[in-house]
C-alpha cells in the first residue's frame, strides 16, 4: 500500500501520539515499513484490522528456538534480483531415535561446534530434527534429553504421536521447539499442543498445496499463529514445482493459509550425501524455509553454507570494507605493501591468505564501490591513477621505508602506468591467484626489495 | 472456501532450440522449454539440460585430485575425448589452451590438427574454446571453422571485439557461435543482437553469461542466467539462446578446490569438497536456467545427470 492509501484509513487529527507530527508523514513512514501501524492509538477497530492485514508480510517470519534461534520467511520477491531474499532458510541435522545414543550425543556436539570461516563471517549450521524413527516413546524420548544436555541450538520434534509429543514438549517447551506435525489425523490435538506449549508447528499435507492450505487454515482458526508448512518437497522431481507453487500463492496471490515459510527434506530420497546435497542446494535457492539433512560431513556442509550466504547476499549492496591501510600480522616499516579492492571477497581471499603464510605485510585498500580485482579494473576504478591517488591519501610513505608496491597479478598491465604515477616506486608483479600470496613472499620479497 | 488454483504463468517465449552435431556425427538439440527450469506444472522441457566434459589440447595444470580421474588420457586429446564419452559427456567440449600467447602461442595449425584428432576419435558433437584473448580466439576459431564443415561445432568465444569474423565463419560453415559477455543482461542480449545483424541466426547462438563459481561470484550469474531466462519467456527473442556455463573451469581455480594443505579443518574432506563446488555450482546454475553445464570431474557429471534424471523422471 502507498502512503496515501494508508493515510485515508487515518483519522487525520495529527494528534502526533504516534510519534510523528502529521497523520500523513505516519502514513508515509509505515509505507515504508518503517513504522509500525499500531503506533496509532486513535485508529477505529475496522481501520485498524484492514491495516494490520494489508500490511502484513505475504510470508510470515516464525522463529523456533530460544536464545539461539531460526528465524525464516518474511520473503517479500520470487527472485533475488527484485530486491533481495531476507531470512535464509535454517539448515539442520536429522537424528534419529534408533542412533545409540552415545553416537547421537557425539554427533549433536560435533554438529553445535562446528564453525567455519568465510568473508569475516562465522558460518554455521541451526539446529536439529529430533526424529522419532523407532515409534517408541521412551527412545525419543531418551534422544530428546541427550539433546537438551548437549546443544542450545533450536530443535524440530518429529512424532506423529501426540502423546509421546506432549512429553518431549514437557522437556523442552520452554525453548520454542518446531512441532512435527500436524497431519490430517492428528491436527487438531496437536494446534492444542501448540498453543498449550506456546510453541511453532509444522503442517504436512503431501497430496496438494489445495489441501495443505485447508489443513493450514483449519489450524489457523484454532489459533495458531506461527506455522512451517510441509508440501512434502522431498526431491528433484518435486521440490521446485510445490515450492514455487506455494511462493507465487504467497506473495502474488496472498494466500494466507500458505504464507508460511516450508521444510524440507532433501535426504528423504537421496542415493547418497551428495545427491542429497545438491537437492538442498537447490532448495535454498529455490525456496526452503527450514532443511532437514541426513548427512553431516563438513566437505559438503561448507559449500553449503556458502551457497546460502551468496543466494541471500542483497543484490543492491556490494559487500565491501572499508579503504585504508590494514597491517597483517604485525608489521614493521621494512615489510611488503600490498594493494587490492575493497570488495569483501576480494579484501578477506588476500588478507587471509597473507594471515595464515605468516608473513608481516600491509595490505592497502582501494575504494572500488566493492568490486572485484578485475571488474574494478575494466570499470576503471583499479587503474594506476586510483591506486597512486589512495596511496597518497593513506601515507604509504608513513608506514614503509622501501618504496615498492606488489599489485594483483590480474592487472599486471597497468605496471608500467603506476611505474610513471609513483615516480620512485617499485612496482612488483604478484601471483593471479590470493593462495599464491604465501609462497610468493617467502621466495621473492627479499631479493627484490633488500 | 473457494478450491484454490494453482498459478501458472502464461509465457509468451520459449528458448530457441539450437542443434549441434549432425552430418555424419551424434547430434543434440538444446533448449526449447518454454517455461522455468523445474516447473513441470507449467510447461515443457523437449530436451535434457546437456553435459559437456571438458578436455584440453596440452597436459593441464590441474589439481591433482582431477588430473587422477583422467589418468593418462590427458596426454591425447582424442584419447582424452574418447574417455569423456565414456564417463557420459552428451558434448565434448575441447579448450585450446596452448594457443594463449602466454602459454605456448600455439596457432591455426595445432588448432585444425587437434580438432581434426577429436573429431576423428568421438562421434559426440563438439565445442571448441580458444584461448580467450580476442585476437588468437579469432585465428585458431576461424582455421577450425573450416574443417569441421557442416557439423555444427560450437566456437567460442565470440565477444563484442571479435564477434564479425566469428559470426560470419559459423554462418559459412554451418557452426553455431559462443556468445560470451560479461555478467551482464544487457550486454548479452546487445551481443546477440550484433550477431544477429551480422546474419547469424539465433538458432545458431549460444550464450555464456560468464561464470562466477560457488563463493566467487555464483550469485551474480545466477541472477544474470535468471533474468535472462525471465527475458526471454516475457517474448524477447534477443535473450532466447540456450545458455552455456563453464562451470568446471571457474570452480576448479578456487582454493577450495585446489587446496589440501594448510586449510581448516572446517574445510572438510578435500575431494568431497572439490567435486560438491564444481556440482553446486553446476546445479545451482541449472535451476536458474543454464542449459549446457561444462564439467572437469566425471563424479560431478554423474551426479548431474543423477539430478536431471530424477527431475525429469519426476522421481
Ligand atoms: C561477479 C562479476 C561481476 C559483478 C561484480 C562483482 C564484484 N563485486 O566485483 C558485476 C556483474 C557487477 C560485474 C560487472 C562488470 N564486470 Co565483471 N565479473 C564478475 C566475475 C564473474 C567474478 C568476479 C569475482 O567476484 N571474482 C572473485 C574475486 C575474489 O576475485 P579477485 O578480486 O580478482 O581476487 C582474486 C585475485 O585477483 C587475487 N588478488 C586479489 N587482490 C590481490 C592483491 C595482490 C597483491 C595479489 C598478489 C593477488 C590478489 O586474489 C583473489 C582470489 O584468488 C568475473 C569473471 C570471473 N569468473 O572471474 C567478471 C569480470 C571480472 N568482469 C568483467 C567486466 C568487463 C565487467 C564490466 C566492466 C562489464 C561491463 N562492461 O559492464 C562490469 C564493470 C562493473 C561496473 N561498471 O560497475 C571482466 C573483466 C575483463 C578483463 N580482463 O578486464 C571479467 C573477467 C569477465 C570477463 N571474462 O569478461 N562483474
Ligand atoms: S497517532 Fe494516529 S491520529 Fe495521531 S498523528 Fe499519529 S497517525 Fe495521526
Amino acid at each position: 500500500m502507498t502512503g496515501i492509501e494508508i493515510y485515508k484509513y487515518l483519522p487525520k487529527t495529527n494528534c502526533k501520539k504516534c510519534g510523528f507530527p502529521t497523520c500523513l508523514a505516519f502514513a508515509m513512514k509505515v509505507a515504508q515499513k518503517q513504522a509500525e501501524i499500531s503506533l496509532c492509538p486513535e485508529l477505529s477497530p475496522e481501520s485498524r484490522q484492514f491495516l494490520e492485514e494489508a500490511s502484513r508480510p505475504p510470508i510470515k517470519l516464525v522463529s523456533i528456538g530460544r536464545d539461539k534461534k531460526i528465524e525464516t520467511g518474511n520473503e517479500t520477491v520470487l527472485f533475488r534480483h527484485e530486491k533481495t531474499f531476507y531470512h535464509q532458510p535454517g539448515l539442520v541435522i536429522r537424528i534419529k531415535d534408533t542412533e545409540s545414543p552415545g553416537d547421537a550425543a557425539r554427533r549433536i556436539r560435533e554438529v553445535s561446534s562446528y564453525s567455519v570461516q568465510r568473508v569475516g563471517l562465522d558460518l554455521t549450521l541451526d539446529g536439529f530434527a529430533l526424529d522419532n524413527e523407532s515409534g517408541n516413546p521412551a527412545s525419543f524420548l531418551r534422544l530428546v534429553e541427550t539433546a537438551v544436555n548437549n546443544t542450545d541450538m533450536p530443535l524440530v520434534l518429529m512424532s506423529p504421536d501426540t502423546a509421546t509429543m506432549k512429553l518431549a514438549l514437557d522437556k523442552t517447551a520452554q525453548n520454542r521447539p518446531l512441532i512435527y506435525s500436524a497431519t490430517r489425523d492428528n491436527w487438531q490435538d496437536m494446534a492444542q499442543l501448540a498453543l498449550d506449549y506456546h510453541c511453532p508447528l509444522a503442517v504436512s499435507e503431501r497430496e496438494s498445496p489445495g489441501n495443505l492450505a485447508e489443513l493450514t487454515e483449519r489450524v489457523i482458526q484454532m489459533g495458531v499463529e506461527d506455522i512451517i508448512t510441509d508440501p512434502g518437497a522431498d526431491s528433484f522431481g518435486n521440490s521446485v514445482d510445490l515450492l514455487t507453487q506455494l511462493r507465487r500463492l504467497a506473495i502474488n496471490k496472498r494466500c494466507r493459509p500458505l504464507g508460511y515459510p516450508s521444510i524440507t527434506f532433501p535426504g528423504d530420497h537421496a542415493s547418497g550425501p551428495e545427491d542429497e546435497a545438491l537437492l538442498a542446494a537447490q532448495q535454498i535457492a529455490k525456496y526452503a524455509g527450514i532443511i532437514v539433512l541426513d548427512h553431516f560431513y563438513p566437505g559438503i556442509v561448507y559449500p553449503l553454507l556458502t551457497l546460502r550466504l551468496n543466494i541471500y547476499t542483497d543484490p543492491q549492496k556490494p559487500v565491501k570494507v572499508a579503504a585504508g591501510i590494514y597491517p597483517i600480522n604485525d608489521p614493521g616499516n621494512s615489510d611488503p605493501l600490498l594493494v587490492t579492492t575493497d570488495f569483501s571477497l576480494t579484501y578477506f581471499s588476500v588478507a587471509g591468505e597473507i594471515q595464515s603464510c605468516g608473513f608481516p605485510s600491509w595490505l592497502l585498500i582501494c575504494d572500488t564501490g566493492g568490486l572485484s580485482v578485475l571488474t574494478a579494473w575494466a570499470a576503471g576504478k583499479f587503474n594506476a591513477r586510483e591506486i597512486a591517488k589512495t596511496a597518497k591519501q593513506f601515507g604509504v610513505n608513513d608506514y614503509v621505508n622501501h618504496n615498492a608496491l606488489v599489485i594483483p597479478g590480474y592487472v599486471a598491465v597497468i605496471k608500467g602506468a603506476l611505474e610513471e604515477e609513483m615516480a620512485g616506486w617499485k612496482i612488483l608483479v604478484g601471483p593471479r591467484e590470493a593462495m599464491d600470496i604465501g609462497n610468493y613472499l617467502k621466495r621473492t620479497w627479499r631479493e627484490n626489495v633488500l | 472456501m473457494t478450491p484454490l488454483q494453482i498459478p501458472v504463468e502464461k509465457w509468451a517465449g520459449k528458448v530457441t532450440e539450437v542443434k549441434l552435431g549432425g552430418n555424419g556425427r551424434k547430434d543434440i538439440t538444446i533448449g526449447g522449454e518454454n517455461t522455468l527450469p523445474f516447473l513441470h506444472f507449467e510447461g515443457t522441457f523437449p530436451h535434457q539440460p546437456a553435459l559437456a566434459i571438458e578436455i584440453q589440447d596440452m597436459e593441464p595444470d590441474w589439481p591433482a585430485d582431477l588430473l587422477l580421474s583422467w589418468g593418462d588420457a590427458v596426454k591425447d586429446p582424442g584419447q582424452w575425448a574418447r574417455k569423456a564419452a565414456e564417463y557420459g559427456a552428451d558434448i565434448v567440449a575441447l579448450r585450446l589452451r596452448s594457443a594463449h600467447p602466454e602459454v605456448e602461442n600455439s596457432g591455426a595449425e595445432k588448432a585444425k590438427r587437434t580438432v581434426a584428432s577429436v573429431l576423428e576419435a568421438v562421434d559426440l558433437p563438439l565445442i571448441v574454446l580458444g584461448p580467450e584473448v580476442a585476437e588468437k580466439d579469432n585465428e585458431v576459431l576461424l582455421a577450425v571453422s573450416e574443417i569441421g564443415r557442416g557439423q555444427r561445432l560450437a566456437l567460442g568465444n565470440c565477444t563484442d571485439k571479435n564477434y564479425r569474423a566469428i559470426a560470419a565463419s559459423c554462418l559459412a560453415n554451418e557452426h553455431v557461435a559462443i556468445a560470451k559477455a560479461p555478467t551482464d543482461v544487457n550486454l548479452s542480449k546487445q551481443l546477440n543482437m550484433l550477431l544477429h545483424e551480422a546474419g547469424l541466426p539465433m538458432s545458431s547462438v549460444l550464450t555464456d553469461p560468464t561464470t562466477g563459481a560457488l563463493g566467487y561470484g555464483l550469485e551474480y550469474t545466477y541472477s544474470v542466467v535468471e533474468r535472462l531466462r525471465l527475458s526471454c519467456l516475457s517474448g524477447d527473442e534477443m535473450t532466447s539462446t540456450p545458455i552455456i556455463c563453464t562451470v568446471g573451469e571457474e570452480s576448479w581455480k578456487q582454493k577450495e578446490s585446489r587446496s589440501s594443505q594448510d586449510i581448516p579443518e572446517s574445510w572438510g574432506a578435500q575431494e568431497r569438497r572439490a567435486i560438491i563446488w564444481e556440482s553446486i555450482t553446476s546445479a545451482i546454475l541449472a535451476t536458474a536456467g543454464a542449459d549446457i553445464v561444462v564439467l572437469r570431474h566425471p563424479r560431478s557429471v554423474e551426479l548431474i545427470k543423477e539430478m536431471n534424471g530424477k527431475w525429469l523422471s519426476m522421481t
